[in-house]
């Protein structure tokens, strides 16, 4: 099966999966496994269309302004995914996550902008910069677990946020960001009429992280990740190492990262200081458990919707009265009804509604053990 | 030697900060198992509260109703947004989250997403010369109120019935309801003493650092965080003594290392405690 | 009868851990409930107390149990001395006991007429306290205040054979006052306590009766239980 993106215009593609990894292919399986192959043909051939869908887009879907806002929401569908590869599957509630993405998108900056080297090459060596220091830190982290990971994660990626802000050599731009200077870069990804490119370099970001995550999740290492996340002692009966397992999909996660922050260099023109932050990674967890972390498609979901909302609100702002021009208040407190209203995430909303009756049930059952 | 003085103030005061902040999240932490992302929040609207009327009442009663506003925010947090996830520790921890994120654009969407310029009363802008160091006289405020709070929680641990329902409950959340105690009162009220603290830790900062803005909180809070690992889960005293350690350790890595030094190095203790002692100085077991 | 249990089931985590566990408890004496290790002893136990996740019916006092939160039951007279004791490590004796006060005059005479050495030791941590006083404390804490019914959970477990044979000495004199479910490995404190016995197996009720018939029953006791009748566990 391919993969794909999931544009807002075909709903068909999100298929409620509320049952974690294995598909279980229901009797329309049939349309639903054609589903994502259909969107991402979709998604590929969208450029062409001039179509106008006023008050989801601003200009034709052709324009450079709309291409730009959905790359990103491509890139944050991967990110999402990427990290509910962590979250989701291997149950481990990273707070630092962002630092990877940093890396990948900081990493392409610096050397591009400022060593004046070439895109693909550099690409490469980041990604496996990216891959590096998220085997090294997860090696230290992971010694850990619980609360205590999230902890050492976050005070981790704090270091990244601190290091980038001080601006150590000038490397960095600081507070303000370093724009990515063109003059490094194939001319496909300069110049507005390029923003096409761009949109499908983002498409084939998202199908990379889609294609490996889904490949993990059919593979025994993703049953065995799942096991782990639901009975560690299960996976250290049968003879495996949950430590190296678990820094596995770290790194997998981290690597993932840092090409989703390259990508994202790219397709904004740069790098700033906001993406270190754990801002974004708190993001990403809304991302996944928005639309159903550990599901098939729910991080995708979750991470297009998402990063969709935050541009449109923050355009939009002006024009809302109080809060709901802030972007983060709509999201938050979206982000708290679903953990209340829709456990599972968006996945699970068409198939259940057993989770409303048990948030409304006068008092919760007492957690087992 | 002076340099020496007053980088050892400066650095404790900025540990009466971090403690301020971090002995509530602590006990909230060790009693109700709740990671809280919105400690920060209480923080900034306590902050903000107390800005609003600083003009028109004068610094006590602002400070007064600052921390009177962020001890009801965090107790009707506890009471409508964590009191129905009860035990379900990971969706308390994402819902947390996300008011850390909507909170902060609320506040934002009110006044306004820039630093606003905070008013200190005269005396805290004045110096004190100690042992040839010009001393800002903030610096002891905060102190001051660190001790007094330290003291104060210790007292209410050790002498009062709900002190020890808290001291109790830290240790076994099951046991204490199996003697017929609602210890889910005890969660409203230290979620209501860790917001109170937050909100004078929020007004202290706005004094300190001369303005507040409505990030500051989270910007605090992870030091805090870091503060309440590296001094063991639901301990005070183990919460004062590392807030003291990161505070200081902070601001001399700061002054004599490069800029930026001083928070990278606090990592690194919080790196090197968790692998040497996973439970914090301590020592209660973090509960996985 | 003041405790009814009907079709108790209990699930976690995937696994059914009781499935319709059923018998009644009598309003004076003590009711063992043995069976061997991991049938769902203390799970039936945690489930009465609401700690657990249940469904059936169990009938406490004339009143429906399930569903009511754990604090309430006990206030309603539910003693609870639960496994491995649970005394708080960090709090004095002192501390634990006046923790567990909640009624206006609690019987601290009882008290220390049936464990005097806690007197002496009021000011000592509970973590500092050997097994035998951690359990003194665990079931002083409870008979501080007015009980209609004692949920005991392997009182004598990890004991050395002085120690059981005081604890034993001391639920004999309590069960004349208030009954007591009893969970118990040792036979030979089956035999001294118990009244009536329930037997769970697989997380059902095997066997119920009088506890005298089950265990002059040798073959019923090694079948069940899987231990000769003589020999204790411990």
């Amino acid at each position: 099966m391919k993969s794909s993106s999931v544009p807002t215009t075909s709903p068909a593609a999100s298929p409620a999966a509320s049952s974690p990894s294995p598909p279980s292919v229901t009797p329309p399986g049939r349309l639903r496994r054609l589903a994502p192959l259909l969107a991402l043909l979709v998604a590929v051939v969208l450029p062409w269309s001039t179509l106008r869908l006023p008050g989801l887009f601003e200009g034709p879907l052709n324009s450079p302004g709309t291409l730009q806002l959905l790359a990103v929401c491509l890139v944050f569908a991967g990110l999402a995914l990427g990290y509910d590869l962590l979250f989701g599957r291997a149950g481990l509630l990273s707070f630092g996550h962002a630092l990877y993405v940093a890396a990948g998108a900081y990493g392409v900056d610096i050397l591009v902008s400022h060593y004046g080297w070439r895109l693909w090459p550099t690409v490469a060596v980041t990604v496996l910069a990216a891959a590096v220091l998220a085997a090294l830190l997860g090696a230290v982290a992971l010694r850990t677990s619980g609360i205590a990971f999230s902890m050492v994660t976050l005070a981790f990626a704090q270091v990244g946020h601190i290091v980038i802000n001080r601006d150590p050599g000038g490397l960095t731009g600081g507070e303000e960001g370093l724009p990515l200077s063109s003059a490094g870069l194939p001319a496909m990804f300069t110049g507005v009429v390029n923003t096409v490119n761009l949109y499908w370099l983002a498409l084939a970001f998202l199908t990379v992280v889609v294609v490996t995550v889904h490949t993990i999740d059919r593979a025994p290492l993703g049953r065995t990740l799942t096991g782990l996340r639901d009975d560690e002692r299960r996976i250290a009966v049968l003879g495996l190492s949950p430590y190296r397992l678990k820094l596995l999909a770290f790194v997998l996660a981290g690597t993932l990262a840092g090409l989703g922050g390259a990508t994202y260099a790219l397709v904004v023109g740069g790098a700033s200081p906001h993406i270190a932050s754990s801002e974004l990674t708190l993001s990403l967890i809304v991302m996944a458990v928005l639309g159903g972390a550990g599901t098939r498609w729910g991080a995708v979901v979750g991470g297009f919707l998402y990063a969709y909302l935050d541009q449109r609100l923050a355009r939009l702002g002006g024009s809302l009265p109080g809060p709901f021009g802030e972007p983060l208040f709509v999201l938050g407190t979206l982000f708290i009804l679903a953990v209340y209203f829709a456990p599972g995430g968006l996945a699970s909303l068409s198939s259940r509604l057993e989770p409303l009756r048990r948030a409304l049930r006068p008092r919760p059952a007492p957690d087992a053990i | 030697m002076s340099t020496v003085v007053l980088l050892a103030l400066t650095g404790l005061g900025l540990a009466a900060l971090y403690f301020l902040i971090a002995s509530g999240l602590s006990l909230v932490f060790g009693l109700a198992g709740v990671l809280n992302f919105a400690h920060g929040l209480f923080l900034s609207v306590g902050a903000y509260a107390a800005w609003t009327v600083s003009e028109s009442w004068g610094a006590i009663p602002a400070i007064l109703l600052g921390v009177a506003v962020a001890a009801t925010t965090g107790a009707l947090v506890e009471l409508v947004l964590i009191r129905p996830l009860y035990t379900r520790h990971t969706e308390q921890v994402l819902v947390t989250v996300g008011l850390s994120l909507a909170g902060v654009a609320l506040l934002q969407s009110v006044w306004g997403a820039d630093a606003r310029v905070f008013p200190r009363p005269a005396w805290a802008s004045s110096v004190v010369n100690i042992a040839g160091a010009q001393v800002p006289a903030d610096r002891f405020l905060l102190i001051g109120a660190a001790v007094l709070v330290l003291l104060g929680l210790l007292a209410f641990l050790r002498f009062t019935r709900y002190g020890l329902v808290i001291r109790a409950g830290v240790e076994n959340r099951d046991m204490v309801s199996a003697l017929g105690i609602d210890v889910r009162n005890a969660f409203t009220l230290v979620f209501a003493i860790g917001g109170a603290l937050a909100g004078l830790a929020g007004i202290l900062a706005g004094m300190y650092f001369s303005s507040i803005s409505p990030g500051q909180g989270a910007s605090l809070l992870i030091f805090a965080f870091i503060v309440v690992v590296i001094g063991g889960l639901g301990s005070v005293t183990g919460a004062f003594a590392a807030a003291v350690a990161v505070g200081l350790l902070q601001q001399f890595v700061n002054y004599y290392g490069t800029a930026g030094a001083g928070d990278v190095s606090v990592v690194a203790l919080l790196a090197a405690v968790l692998l040497l002692r996973p439970a914090g100085l301590a020592g209660k077991a973090a509960p996985a | 009868m003041i405790l009814k249990i009907n079709n108790l089931s209990v699930r976690l985590g995937g696994s059914h851990i009781l499935q319709g566990v059923a018998f009644d408890v009598a309003e004076t004496g003590v009711t063992a409930l043995l069976g061997r290790n991991g049938v769902g002893k203390t799970t039936t136990l945690r489930a009465v107390l609401g700690e657990v996740p249940a469904t059936g019916e169990v009938l406490f006092d004339g009143r429906p149990a399930l569903g009511r939160a754990t604090h309430r039951l006990v206030r309603d007279g539910l003693g609870y001395v639960p496994e491995d004791r649970c005394v708080f490590a960090g709090l004095t004796v002192a501390e634990n006991l006046r923790l567990a006060v909640r009624v206006p005059s609690p019987d601290f005479d009882l008290v220390f007429d049936l464990f005097p050495e806690l007197r002496k030791r009021a000011g000592q941590r509970a973590g500092t306290l050997s097994g035998g006083q951690q359990q003194m404390v665990a079931i002083a804490r409870v008979l501080l205040n007015p009980n209609r019914l004692l949920l005991v959970d392997e009182p004598t477990k990890g004991l050395a054979p002085a120690v059981v044979t005081a604890v034993a000495a001391v639920l004999e004199r309590i069960a004349a006052r208030v009954p007591i479910l009893l969970v118990e490995q040792n036979l030979a404190v089956v035999r001294r306590l118990a009244t009536d016995a329930v037997v769970l197996e697989a997380g059902r009720t095997a066997w119920r009766g009088r506890a005298a018939d089950l265990l002059s029953d040798a073959d019923a006791t090694r079948s069940l239980l899987g231990v000769g009748t003589t020999a204790g566990r411990h």
